[in-house]
């Protein structure tokens, strides 16, 4: 009804004209009270004699007819005046929106990633999600190096002080553009230092149980506040071609509360950057802020099948049958089966038990033979790296994106 | 060859100001001598109005008004003359430093520079105002004649107005004659020649000659039969016909403000207004000199000073911290932003009596940014941002990595995250071709996320293999269905950190979850010195 816009939108003091609404309809007050009293009673007709309104019904018709006819001019002029007053459009409908520009894509230092999602968007939330040995961070320090390759500085955000810094030595990364903020409850430089190993005889370990026991129950969420604010002050200074938040040790439970208004201040910071936030986690927890999400494979049947296969090979070895050097195969069926969920794959190197001792020795590690062990074929086995399946399951590019692939990731010393 | 002169009138009150410039709109006088024997030593235009003069007593300006009694602060003068001499060297290398209110610049050849000499005046009187002081600059055909100008803008008494004054060549002995003899004496003189001015300023008032024209007017034989060559040397000021070479000194690169509180601080917040303060001071300063810091040292003298529950560096009663910095930096908000979160983690732990700040001079930074060169963090942002990171995980808890050389498994250091370092590498792969920097990219190499510490575990061996593995720690618990090891790894036996062990990677069927059992690689480690096992990683 035009009456219910107009009085909405003087409420309001925003005019909600639509193409096809023209200017709302105005009548006389007296005329609108006569309405609303035909609203409010048509069944009991008003007349003098009955009780109703005397002044009403005795006025003559003519001077009633000049009194609202007065009244309702100057409303109109007051409408108008009032409507050339605001803008008439303040409410863009969403068939005018302008259309979001599509971010820019980088690559993720990984081809196979860069082909499933078209690579990591500029100025998005990206999550990559998955369990234990799914290759959460083998994909990070791709990341990070195909970053800092690109001369970005970046920056870890290690909720558990996880990151080992030979493995991302050898993933490529320029350590001297990698900002390191460790909010884990350790610290090396106190393991390491003389001072303990002179009050403790035992070991180059101490024992964490003694630990364990002081610490706190919302050790996680203290952790976590610390890993969100530093992420804010990260984003907030601005500069890192990506920023990662490494939430991957954190309990789901843990991650789980942290509020979506985070992830929704995360987003709008990032937005019209160029930096990319990375999110490393057990579970998808951002929910719609994230741009992407990459669940990656869950060890499981596909893991044990080559685990099965290799022990086989292993005890072909012992048995001193033909050794099966090169690996088990990243094979077909394994990547067929990747279509019906994430998984990882174990790739194992075997050779010949102590033979195989006499062959290069693998860089940065010495193997040692010893008497006792002779007798096994300790070094017959080698991890040489992970089948790794990713599925895109959010992507701003697709609307149903549910892809997935498959690609090897290599042991740093496994040449 | 044109001269400038910078002046400050009325010196003591003036440094008094720069360091506390609410004083600039209250009366302000400065005490000498020793309590309870102090007297005012000099007086702002406020306190003069009221009656307060130079040679009363402090019981005696109380009584006159309330005014703002600051004890004279030898720090303080030298601050301002020190800002005085950075204020002249800015803009021209040959300074003479006249005296600590004063100081002669050689003008010439300055002029393609900063523009005509009014221009020229204008620019120097608005660098000494940014450096807190109000001056007057006055330029000349000779240095003499430009310090008498800017000396007697308003008189050599207490109270000057800043100002500045361009004198025409040929025009010295006109422009000077309305000027009172008094400002042929330096102020504050001190001994004889303080008595020897008072002498000659009585014969002069005396013979009844009060300006400079009455002076330069005399006759020079009779002038000098009664004065002596000092008479005729007077007279030449007086003229504006003297003239002398100026004696240039080289003005040390020392920038150091301090502060003397009268009543101790013992809160951060008043300490902070002060060190913004002094910080302002400071990079005004460098600001002027065209240099950058990229150290600050504040001292901290503390009341009540108890050395046993100290753990900074503090000697006798003084708390001492350095604040360095990766780069050449010049920001007095950054810098008190970086003090103030320094003073948080490492709080004076006693009265603040006395506040000594320094910086340590270095050339500014140059860095060009380049169109096709990826973003990089604003330095001073950065900065500030790591403090504050720092404050809040622990200092040795941010940074960069540096892989030492050695096997040990944690054989790294955390050293400072700084940007400037690798720009030059930037500019030079942005130079490169595009196709090199795929021919870099390497295939994924399996990660290791580490356990710190490491997590204690009771495996179970088999003809000396791993088996089974327990740890709770982590609810892991299971078969071990795939192993590869020993990798035997043992350094610094000759150090008594020693350390020898074996590696193993293993894939644990892990039982303990309850919802379900998962396959994880770890990798667990037998320590051969101390004895037991350890999970020190998982493969991700």
């Amino acid at each position: 009804m035009s009456s219910a816009v107009f009085s909405t939108s003087a409420a309001t003091g925003r005019p909600f004209v639509f193409e096809e609404e023209a200017e709302p309809e105005v009548r006389s007050l007296a005329s609108a009270s006569r309405a609303s009293l035909d609203r409010t009673a048509p069944s009991t007709p008003l007349s003098a004699g009955e009780g109703g309104c005397p002044h009403i019904s005795q006025q003559m018709p003519e001077k009633r007819g000049v009194q609202e006819s007065a009244i309702a001019r100057v409303l109109q002029s007051t409408i108008k005046n009032q409507q050339s007053k605001i803008p008439p459009a303040s409410v863009t409908p969403a068939s005018r929106l302008a259309i979001r520009p599509a971010p820019e894509m980088v690559s993720s230092g990984v081809p196979a990633i860069d082909a499933l999602t078209g690579g990591l968007p500029r100025g998005c939330l990206s999550e990559i999600c998955g369990p234990a040995s799914s290759g959460r961070t083998t994909l990070l320090l791709a990341a990070l190096a195909a970053a800092t390759r690109r001369g970005e500085f970046c920056a870890v955000v290690d909720a558990s002080d996880a990151l080992d810094p030979r493995s991302a030595s050898a993933a490529g990364v320029e350590l001297d553009r990698l900002l390191w903020v460790r909010c884990g409850a350790s610290s090396t430089q106190e393991k390491n230092s003389p001072q303990r190993h002179r009050g403790e005889e035992k070991g180059f370990f101490e024992n964490p149980e003694d630990r364990i026991q002081s610490r706190s129950t919302n050790q996680s969420e203290q952790r976590l506040e610390k890993v969100l604010r530093a992420t804010d002050l990260l984003l907030e200074s601005g500069g890192f071609g990506l920023i990662a938040l490494d939430l991957g040790d954190l309990p789901s439970q843990a991650a789980r509360r942290i509020p979506l208004t985070t992830w929704f201040r995360f987003r709008r910071a990032v937005e019209h950057t160029p930096t990319i936030l990375l999110a490393l986690e057990q579970q998808a927890i951002a929910g719609s802020c994230s741009s992407l999400l990459l669940q990656l494979g869950k060890p499981g049947d596909e893991l044990k099948a080559s685990i099965a296969q290799d022990n086989r090979l292993f005890d072909a070895d012992n048995a001193g049958e033909s050794a099966a050097k090169a690996c088990p195969e990243p094979v077909e069926g394994r990547q067929k089966n990747a279509a019906h969920g994430p998984s990882t794959a174990l790739r194992v190197n075997s050779s010949r038990g102590l033979d195989a001792e006499e062959g290069e020795a693998p860089e940065g590690r010495k193997k040692v033979c010893r008497g006792e062990r002779s007798a096994h074929p300790a070094h017959a086995q080698l991890l040489t790296g992970l089948n790794i399946t990713a599925e895109l399951i959010r992507s701003r590019v697709e609307r149903k994106p549910a892809r997935s692939v498959t690609f090897e990731s290599k042991t740093a010393w496994a040449g | 060859m044109p001269f400038a002169c910078i002046y400050v009138p009325n010196f003591p009150v003036a440094a008094a100001v720069r360091a506390e410039p609410e004083l600039k709109a209250r009366a302000a006088a400065i005490l000498e001598g020793k309590p309870p024997l102090e007297n005012i030593f000099a007086v702002n235009e406020k306190a003069h109005r009221m009656g307060i003069t130079p040679g009363m007593t402090k019981a005696q300006a109380e009584l006159c008004a309330e005014p703002a009694l600051r004890p004279r602060s030898a720090l303080q003068e030298s601050a301002a003359h020190a800002a005085l001499l950075d204020c002249a060297q800015s803009f021209s290398p040959c300074v003479e430093d006249t005296a600590c209110n004063t100081v002669l610049l050689d003008l010439s050849g300055l002029e393609s520079l900063f523009g005509s000499l009014p221009e020229i005046s204008r620019a120097l009187s608005h660098r000494a105002t940014t450096l807190g002081l109000e001056t007057n600059v006055a330029v000349a055909s000779n240095p003499d004649t430009a310090m008498l100008a800017a000396r007697g803008w308003c008189g050599a008494g207490t109270l000057a107005r800043a100002g500045v004054a361009v004198i025409p060549t040929g025009e010295e002995a006109e422009r000077l004659g309305p000027l009172p003899v008094e400002v042929l004496f330096a102020d504050h003189l001190e001994g004889e020649e303080k008595k020897s001015a008072e002498r000659l300023l009585e014969t002069l008032e005396r013979w009844g000659i009060r300006s400079l024209r009455a002076l330069a007017a005399l006759p020079e034989v009779a002038l000098s039969e009664r004065l002596g060559q000092e008479g005729l040397h007077l007279q030449n000021l007086a003229r504006g016909a003297a003239s002398r070479t100026l004696v240039p000194v080289e003005v040390p690169l020392v920038f150091e403000e301090a502060v003397e509180l009268e009543h101790p601080i013992v809160l951060l917040e008043p300490l902070a207004f002060l060190l913004n303060r002094l910080l302002e001071q400071i990079c005004a300063r460098l600001g002027s000199r065209a240099l950058s810091t990229r150290e600050l040292r504040l001292t901290l003298e503390l009341e009540n000073f108890s050395s046993s529950n100290q753990q900074s560096k503090t000697t006798n009663q003084q708390f001492r911290r350095t604040l360095r910095l990766p780069l050449p930096m010049l920001d007095a908000k950054v810098f008190l932003k970086l003090l103030q979160l320094d003073l948080n983690a490492h709080p004076p732990g006693a009265p603040i009596a006395k506040i000594h700040l320094a910086a340590e001079p270095a050339r500014p930074r140059s860095a060009q940014g380049g169109l096709f060169l990826p973003p990089t963090p604003e330095p001073e942002k950065l900065e500030l941002t790591l403090a504050r990171i720092a404050g809040m995980v622990g200092e040795n808890k941010v940074g960069a990595l540096e892989l030492l050389d050695t096997h040990h498994p944690e054989g790294f250091r955390m050293q400072r995250f700084v940007v400037e370092a690798s720009r030059k590498n930037s500019v030079a792969r942005a130079l490169m071709p595009a196709n090199s920097n795929h021919a870099e990219e390497k295939s994924a190499v399996t990660a290791l996320r580490r356990f710190r510490p490491p997590l204690r575990a009771d495996v179970t061996l088999e003809n000396g293999q791993p088996v089974y593995l327990v740890c709770p720690k982590k609810d892991m618990q299971g078969r071990v269905l795939w192993r590869a090891g020993p990798w035997c790894f043992s350094g610094d036996w000759w150090e008594r950190e020693a350390w020898s062990r074996d590696e193993w990677d293993i894939a644990l069927k892990n039982d303990a979850l309850q919802h379900g059992e998962t396959v994880v690689l770890y990798r667990i480690v037998h320590d051969l010195l101390g004895g037991g096992w350890f999970v020190e990683g998982t493969y991700d």
